[in-house]
C-alpha cells in the first residue's frame, strides 16, 4: 500500500471516494477537467468511440461530443504536432498515444517544438499539454507494445516527465498535469492499468509534480522506482520483512523534475539503495540516480547503489518477455547483495 | 466488369501578370492603386532587410542567414491576403511575410544573430516562431486552424513552407489531418525549385506539388509565385473559404530562390548561372513596378523615395538590434518551464557564479 492509499485511509477524511482501478482514474482525471474547463479537449487514435484500447476515454464522447474527444487518423506526428497548435492557440489538449514503443514518429514533435516553445519565444507562447502514454511490458502484447523510453525524454529539457503507480496517483497527477502550464508526459504503467483498486476521492483533487512519496517506510534499504515497478518493490518488500529486513521504497511519481530531496532523505537514513525501473539499464534514468546519490551522500553509503533494470536488449517478445522485466527474485537479489558489501 | 474510372483530378495554375507588367484584366483582384503600391513598398522593403542582412552576415554581425530574394511576391502577397485575426506559421524563409504580420523588423535580425528574443514577439503578433525541422510547422498549423475551429473564431492558420518540406512525412500528415478535421488552414508552399542542392525533380515525381491535395480530399492549385496577384487572389479566394468553414487549401507558389540555401551554402556548387539569369529575368519585383510604371503609379522619383525609406527602416532595424541589452546570462533557464525546478535553479547559480553575476 502506498502512502498515498494511507494517506486516503489514515485521513478520516469525510469526502467520498471510490475504489477505481488506475485506468479508471485516468478517465476520471480527463472527465473532471474537461468538465471544469472548455478548453481541456482529448485526441488521439480511438479515444472516442472506442474509448480508447484500454479504455482510459471510456464514456468521454458521449459525455463531451466528437469535438472535445477527437478520434484522429493514424498519425502520431499529427497528434502532437496539432497539440502544439492547439496549445499555442488557448486550447488543453490532452494527447494520447497509443503505446510508447509508437511515440518516435512523434519524437520531433515532442523534443523539437513542444519542449522548446517557452524557451525560445522567452515566455511568450506556452504550451499546457499533456501527452498520455502506456508504457512498460507484462501483458504479453505483440511487438513495440512493452517499451519504457523515459530516458529518451529525460536527457530533453523541457517537458516533465510523470509516471503514477497507484489510481490515486494516477487522478490526482493527471489533474495537476491537465492544470499545468508546461507540456508534461505521463505515462502509465499498463501492467497495472487495471491490476488493482484503491480508494479514489471522487472529487477533483491535484497531486503536485515533482514531489515524490515514500510508498513503504523502512530502515534498512531503499528501494528507488516509479510506476509499475512500484507494486513489485513493495511485494519485495513483504518479502524482505520475513528475513528481517525493513526496506523503504521512494515512489519517484515524477522523474522530471525529480525530487531529489525526498529520494536523498531516505538513502541518507537507510545508507543503502537500489534503483529499480524497466527501461534498459545502461544509460537509463537509474545510472542518473546513482550519480546523484554518489554526488550528494557518498560517505554515508554502507555500499553501492545497486540498479536492478531491463537487459540491454530489444523488449523481448511475449514468450521471453518475464526473463527481461526485473521481478522479485531479481530485487530481492539486489538487496542481499548490497546488504552484504 | 470493366474497370472504370473512380478518380479524376484536374490541378489549375493561375497567373495574371506577367514579366513585363502586363496583367489579364479579367483576372485582377479588387487592389486599389494604394494598396498595389502599398505591396510594391513592402516588396522594396523586403528586398533592402533581406541585402542588408547579407551585409552584416560578411562584416561579422550577423549570424546564418538564410535569403529570401525572389519569393517577395508570394510574401507580400499572401500577408496582404489575410485579415487582422489570422494565424501566420513560417519555417525559414519567411522574414518578408512575418514583417508583414507585425514581427518587428529588428527582432527578425535579432533571431538569426542567435538571440531567443528574436522569436518573443509582442503581444498580439499572431505569429509562430521561426520553424528550423523542416515540414513540422505544417502540423501545427492544421492545429492552429483546428482551434480557431472548434473555438469558432472566424480566422485561419496560414503555413508556408518549401518544396523540400512536402516530402517530410509531416506534411503528409498535416494535410491528411487538415482534410480530416476541415481546419480553418492555408497551406503555401514556396516552391523554390531547390532545397539545399536537391533539385523538385529530385523531391518528387510528381508533376507539380498543387496536386497532392487531391489525395487529401482539398482544393490545390498552382500559381506564379513571382507574380503578386496571382498569389494575393488564391490566398484570398482560399482564406474566404476556410474562414467560412468550406475547410483548408493549398497553394503551390512557384518561384526561384535567386540567392543560396544560407549564408552557409553555396549555390553555384550544384546549379547553372544560366538557370539564375533566367530568373533573374523574373524578378517579381521589377516585375510589379513596371505595372505600376505602365499605369501611371509610379516613377523614377517615387522610386528613389522609397528606395531611400527602405534603407533607412533597415538601419533603424540594424540600430535596434544592435542597441538590444544583453541577455541576462539566467535567461537560458528562466524560460525552461513556468516555475524554476531545484536542479535548475543549482545550474543557474552555477553560470552566474561563473559569470560574476
Amino acid at each position: 500500500m502506498s502512502t498515498a492509499e494511507i494517506r486516503v485511509a489514515d485521513a478520516g477524511d469525510p469526502q467520498p471516494t471510490e475504489k477505481l482501478t488506475i485506468a479508471q482514474a485516468v478517465r476520471d482525471a480527463m472527465a473532471d477537467e474537461m468538465d471544469r474547463d472548455s478548453s481541456v479537449v482529448v485526441l488521439g487514435e480511438d479515444v472516442g468511440v472506442d474509448g480508447g484500447v484500454f479504455r482510459a476515454t471510456d464514456g468521454l464522447i458521449e459525455r463531451f461530443g466528437s469535438e472535445r474527444v477527437i478520434d484522429t487518423p493514424l498519425a502520431e506526428s499529427a497528434i502532437i504536432g496539432m497539440s502544439v497548435g492547439m496549445a499555442a492557440t488557448g486550447m488543453r489538449p490532452v494527447a494520447e498515444i497509443q503505446f510508447m514503443g509508437f511515440v518516435y514518429p512523434a519524437v520531433n514533435q515532442l523534443l523539437g517544438h513542444a519542449s522548446r516553445m517557452r524557451n525560445r519565444t522567452r515566455g511568450r507562447i506556452t504550451l499546457p499539454m499533456v501527452v498520455r502514454m502506456p508504457f512498460g511490458g507484462g501483458i504479453h502484447p505483440p511487438e513495440h507494445h512493452s517499451e519504457s523510453y523515459e530516458s529518451m525524454f529525460l536527457n530533453s529539457p523541457g517537458i516533465k516527465v510523470v509516471v503514477p503507480s497507484n489510481p490515486y496517483d494516477a487522478k490526482g497527477l493527471l489533474t495537476a498535469a491537465i492544470r499545468d502550464e508546461d507540456p508534461v508526459l505521463f505515462m502509465e504503467p499498463k501492467r497495472i492499468y487495471r491490476a488493482f483498486r484503491a480508494d479514489v476521492p471522487t472529487a477533483p483533487y491535484t497531486v503536485p509534480i515533482g514531489k515524490a512519496a515514500v510508498a513503504r517506510e523502512g530502515e534498512d534499504i531503499t528501494l528507488i522506482s516509479w510506476g509499475a515497478m512500484v507494486r513489485v518493490c513493495l511485494d519485495v518488500a513483504e518479502m524482505m520483512a520475513r528475513e528481517d529486513v525493513s526496506v523503504e521504497i521512494v515512489d519517484l511519481r515524477t522523474l522530471n523534475p525529480l525530487d531529489r530531496e525526498t529520494m536523498l532523505a531516505s538513502v541518507e537514513k537507510t545508507g543503502r539503495a537500489v534503483v529499480v525501473h524497466e527501461a534498459p539499464r545502461t544509460n537509463g534514468f537509474g545510472g542518473e540516480i546513482a550519480a546523484l546519490i554518489g554526488e550528494h551522500l557518498l560517505l554515508q553509503l554502507e555500499a553501492p547503489v545497486l540498479r536492478v533494470a531491463g537487459f540491454d536488449v530489444i523488449f523481448p517478445a511475449a514468450k521471453n518477455e518475464n526473463l527481461y522485466l526485473p521481478n522479485r527474485d531479481r530485487i530481492a537479489k539486489a538487496i542481499r547483495k548490497n546488504l552484504n558489501f | 466488369m470493366p474497370r472504370t474510372q473512380i478518380y479524376n483530378a484536374v490541378t489549375e495554375r493561375l497567373e495574371i501578370l506577367d514579366p513585363t507588367g502586363i496583367v489579364d484584366e479579367d483576372l485582377m483582384p479588387d487592389l486599389d492603386p494604394d494598396r498595389i503600391r502599398e505591396i510594391y513598398r513592402d516588396m522594396v522593403r523586403m528586398r533592402a532587410m533581406d541585402e542588408k542582412a547579407l551585409k552584416l552576415q560578411r562584416q561579422g554581425r550577423m549570424g546564418t542567414w538564410p535569403p529570401i530574394k525572389g519569393q517577395e511576391a508570394i510574401q507580400a502577397g499572401v500577408a496582404h491576403a489575410m485579415e487582422d485575426g489570422d494565424w501566420l506559421l513560417p519555417a525559414f524563409r519567411e522574414h518578408g511575410i512575418m514583417l508583414l504580420r507585425g514581427v518587428p523588423g529588428h527582432l527578425i535580425y535579432a533571431y538569426w544573430v542567435g538571440d531567443e528574443r528574436g522569436s518573443s514577439f509582442p503581444e498580439g503578433v499572431r505569429v509562430f516562431p521561426v520553424a528550423v525541422p523542416v515540414g513540422s510547422q505544417w502540423q501545427h498549423g492544421t492545429g492552429v486552424g483546428l482551434s480557431l475551429k472548434l473555438r469558432g473564431e472566424k480566422a485561419v492558420a496560414v503555413t508556408l513552407g518549401g518544396d523540400g518540406s512536402t516530402s517530410e512525412g509531416d506534411f503528409h500528415e498535416a494535410m491528411n489531418c487538415a482534410g480530416v478535421f476541415q481546419s480553418n488552414s492555408v497551406f503555401v508552399i514556396q516552391n523554390n525549385q531547390w532545397a539545399i542542392s536537391i533539385p523538385l525533380h529530385q523531391q518528387t515525381a510528381a508533376e507539380t506539388l498543387a496536386q497532392k491535395a487531391h489525395a487529401y480530399g482539398i482544393p490545390g492549385i498552382q500559381v506564379d509565385g513571382n507574380d503578386v496577384f496571382a498569389v494575393y487572389s488564391v490566398t484570398r479566394e482560399a482564406l474566404d473559404r476556410a474562414r467560412n468553414g468550406g475547410g483548408p487549401t493549398l497553394i503551390e507558389a512557384v518561384t526561384y530562390r535567386l540567392g543560396d540555401h544560407t549564408t552557409a551554402d553555396d549555390a553555384s556548387r550544384y546549379r547553372e548561372d544560366e538557370e539564375v539569369a533566367e530568373w533573374e529575368g523574373r524578378d517579381p519585383i521589377p516585375r510589379l513596378r513596371h505595372f505600376l510604371e505602365a499605369r501611371g503609379l509610379w516613377d523614377e522619383e517615387q522610386e528613389q523615395t522609397q528606395q531611400a525609406a527602405a534603407h533607412a527602416w533597415v538601419d533603424e532595424q540594424v540600430a535596434a538590434l544592435e542597441s538590444m541589452p544583453p541577455q541576462d546570462p539566467s535567461d537560458i533557464f528562466s524560460h525552461m518551464y513556468a516555475d524554476l525546478p531545484p536542479h535548475l535553479a543549482e545550474q543557474m547559480a552555477e553560470v552566474l557564479e561563473e559569470v560574476g553575476s
